[in-house]
């Protein structure tokens, strides 16, 4: 029954798509006041609600485990603790286009709610198109992929959750990058609709705005939390390997940070009007294109999805609609629109123009370097395409970008001249000399390294050079949002380029009482163990590490066999100090009755994710600092027009 | 008769057993004793790609193929074997595919050509956005 009532809530919703584009469509041939336009707004409210229905509802029978469901049958199991249950309902394809659709809807419906300062036209168009692209999703859900699809004979048994799934950083990593994907779904709508009523203004940039920056904090945050669980899930102490995957949410972040970027110039000087725009519809491809890659079975083999193409093909079809219709209506209208103020290159805008441009580039580089082996796979030509290929590739465009992003703040609006940051610009030059000699006789590293920890330390400073000479407390909270941002960017620079530079590896094979060292940690194997858990057996390593001889800590890496899939997976143990982590894996029995065991002690590792977290929080800030001008300025409109009518009645 | 049966089965039952579980080949989970060649070991390692995974490099999987190809890789190095010769030799056996260095070849090349263009696009860019305007 609740199943039924899921699907009927996600059909009911489709209708409401339908209404909500269609009233829009007949507002712009209108004048925007017609009857079934007024229906607009709330048949966007109303399909929020609908698909947060549909949503509850699968959460209800994956967490109830309703076996006769075939995607509970097929992804779940008894056996499996509660939160895993629920959070399983997104760990497969279905449950995880039905979440994309659910934050969608719910996103569609606030904009509805609350976005009141743009022409009644552009909204309407707005949510037209808003209303249009989650229809695809609708019939995507309920024509290829229906959650909700019962089987005949109720299964007996589930068939289990990917174990590497069952883990709480997994179970909250999807819905975070959603919300990024879907906010950026708000930024094309917004986009599409200033397209059609060719409404490119300063007010639509800062509708626009949170949108981005929401979506941009949750991306970062997706990306940060992808990063870690890599990291310590995996058990090789790897935390990016520019895999498809990894790869189709970094390029939304990509897109996503250029157009943040370009969008404050748009909303504070009225200039990068087609860029931004432009930059609108990259960043949702770039989301489209993810889930495409993710979800259509491509990246397994390019063979794999021509044997089973529905999915991948419904998606490709929406995907070449939606941008192919987006880029189409771009092209008309893109002479229509001017492009705006014009500034000189040695301005905030200039250099923010040079960031934009950089940022794209690294983002065409990794959009080649993850579609060029699909490609020639199906002419069956096999390439691989790697780290040894991105990391040098992208640092081109990256270590230019971030000169820029060390210096560019210092620069005035519209025209400034280089001479009157000399000093600042002398700072960050000599931190780069000094920094790559330092690093260059300090450590035995590669340049890439190098440059990154030179790079990071100039970086770190400069992000503070903005505050200089202004009173703090009177600092905007978006200008902290920035700093702080930018100082994250800093910190993850470092703890990558510290992890390349000096991290130790050790992999050993005890006895039970035996020591080993790694770096400054010497760790002793005190015993070994089987362990048991709800779905699981294990084998854990009683260990005792110490640094520099200081206070051990125990410590227990577990091996664990899940049989619910039959899996193995390690179990690893951090140890987290303030200028590194020793991360520990036990590893299987050697013939020799001696047991295996991996040992890394990574210096600064955790800047990594800190940085990340920083980034984050720079961009709620600056989010909550926008807002507030938002609403102060909406209060103050309010009043005016308030004042303006009493003197009319007065008079 | 029957011996001789039971015998033929038994060799035949052993490279089943051999698939099962054998234990990793020794310097799948161990380091050589010299830094300098442990060091060049690693390097390698990192740019080849574990064939049994996804987007994983020999140097980060558990994959029993990856461990075999530690092996490889450590005891050829110990041998004083160049790094890039060992790419080859895997190279020959498992095809491009398994090395994660770029080379330019007839099927490759857009590789490289395209982020040249890139950087010919961006200054372009700046030149017409900044042109004769100070």
């Amino acid at each position: 029954m609740i199943a039924e009532i899921g699907l009927a809530a996600l059909w009911l919703a489709a209708a409401l798509a339908v209404l909500q584009l269609a009233g829009g469509l007949l507002a712009l041939r209108g004048d925007g006041a017609n009857e079934i336009a007024a229906l607009t707004r709330p048949a966007a409210v109303l399909q929020g609600g609908l698909v947060a229905l549909a949503f509850g509802a699968l959460l209800w029978v994956f967490a109830i485990t309703d076996l006769s469901v075939k995607l509970v049958a097929t992804s779940s199991h008894t056996a499996k603790p509660l939160i895993f249950k629920i959070s399983g309902a997104w760990g497969n394809h279905e449950g995880s286009m039905l979440l994309w659709v659910t934050v969608m809807a719910l996103a569609g419906a606030l904009i509805a709610a609350i976005e009141r300062r743009l022409p009644e036209r552009t909204m309407q168009a707005t949510l037209a198109a808003q209303g249009f692209v989650a229809l695809g999703f609708y019939a995507f859900l309920l024509l290829s992929s229906n959650p909700f699809e019962r089987l005949p004979q109720p299964a007996v048994e589930g068939l289990g959750l990917n174990p590497l799934l069952q883990d709480i950083g997994l179970a909250f990593h999807p819905p975070t990058l959603y919300i990024g994907y879907v906010g950026l779904s708000v930024a094309f709508s917004f986009a599409v609709g200033a397209l059609i009523t060719r409404q490119v203004t300063p007010d639509f940039a800062r509708a626009m705005r949170p949108w981005i920056l929401g979506a941009w904090v949750f991306l970062t945050l997706g990306l940060t939390a992808g990063s870690y669980w890599a990291y310590y899930e995996l058990g090789w102490g790897g935390y990016w390997f520019w895999d498809p995957v990894e790869n189709a949410a970094l390029m939304p972040w990509l897109a996503a940070t250029a157009l943040l970027h370009s969008a404050s110039v748009l909303a504070g000087r009225d200039a990068l009007r087609v860029w931004t725009i432009m930059l609108g519809v990259v960043a949702f491809s770039m989301s489209m294109l993810g889930t495409f890659l993710v979800r259509s079975g491509v990246l397994t083999s390019v063979h794999a999805f021509a044997v089973d193409p529905e999915r991948g093909s419904f998606i490709l079809f929406l995907l070449a609609i939606y941008i192919g219709g987006a880029l189409l209506l771009f092209a008309l209208r893109a002479g229509a629109i001017s492009e705006g103020e014009r500034f000189s290159m040695a301005s905030r805008e200039g250099a923010l123009v040079v960031n934009n441009v950089m940022l794209s580039a690294i983002l065409a580089v990794v959009l080649l370097g993850t579609l060029y082996p699909l490609l020639t796979e199906a002419f069956d030509v096999r390439v691989s395409v790697g780290p040894p290929y991105f990391n040098p590739v992208g640092a081109i465009f990256a270590f230019p970008m971030l000169t820029v992003m060390a210096v560019g703040p210092l620069l005035r609006w519209r025209q400034d001249r280089w001479g009157r940051i000399s000093k600042e610009m002398g700072l960050v030059a000599a931190l780069l000399l000094a920094g790559v000699v330092l690093f260059g006789l300090l450590a035995e590293a590669s340049l890439l390294a190098l440059l990154g920890l030179t790079f990071a330390v100039a970086l770190a400073a400069a992000s503070f050079l903005p505050l200089k000479g202004r009173n703090l407390r009177r600092v905007p909270i978006a200008t902290w949002g920035m700093v702080v941002a930018h100082l994250g960017v800093a910190m993850m620079l470092f703890g990558m380029a510290s992890e390349s530079a000096f991290s130790k590896e050790k992999l050993a094979a005890l006895e039970e009482g035996g020591m080993t060292s790694v770096g400054p940690w010497s760790v002793r194997l005190e015993a070994v163990e089987p362990v048991a858990g709800p779905n699981w057996t294990a084998i854990a390593g009683r260990m005792s590490a110490s640094y520099e001889q200081g206070e051990p800590v125990q410590i227990a890496p577990q091996s664990r066999n899940f049989w619910a899939p039959p899996q193995q997976t390690t179990e690893s143990v951090l140890i987290t100090r303030w200028d590194g982590q020793l991360y520990a894996v036990m590893g299987g029995s050697s013939t020799d009755g001696r047991w295996q065991v991996r040992l890394w002690w990574k210096p600064f590792v955790t800047f990594i994710w800190y940085g990340g977290l920083l980034v984050a929080l720079g961009g709620v800030m600056a989010l909550v600092g926008r807002v507030r001008v938002d609403l102060r300025r909406r209060l103050v409109r309010r009043k005016l027009a308030e004042r303006r009518n009493d003197m009319e009645t007065a008079v | 008769m029957r011996v001789l049966i039971a015998l033929l089965m038994a060799l035949m039952a052993v490279p089943l057993a051999a698939q099962g579980d054998v234990p990793p080949a020794p310097y799948a989970y161990r380091q050589l004793d010299d830094p300098a060649q442990e060091a060049a070991a690693q390097e390698l390692m990192e740019t080849l790609r574990c064939l049994k995974c996804q987007s994983q490099s020999i140097a980060d999987s558990d994959a029993p193929m990856a461990g075999d190809m530690r092996h490889q890789v450590r005891i050829r190095i110990a041998d004083g074997e160049e790094p890039e010769a060992i790419r080859r030799w895997l190279m020959d056996r498992y095809g491009d595919y398994v090395s994660y260095e770029p080379v330019m070849s007839a099927t490759t090349w857009p590789l490289f050509v395209i982020p040249i263009l890139l950087v010919l696009l961006a200054m372009l860019i700046f030149r017409r956005r900044f042109r004769g305007r100070t």
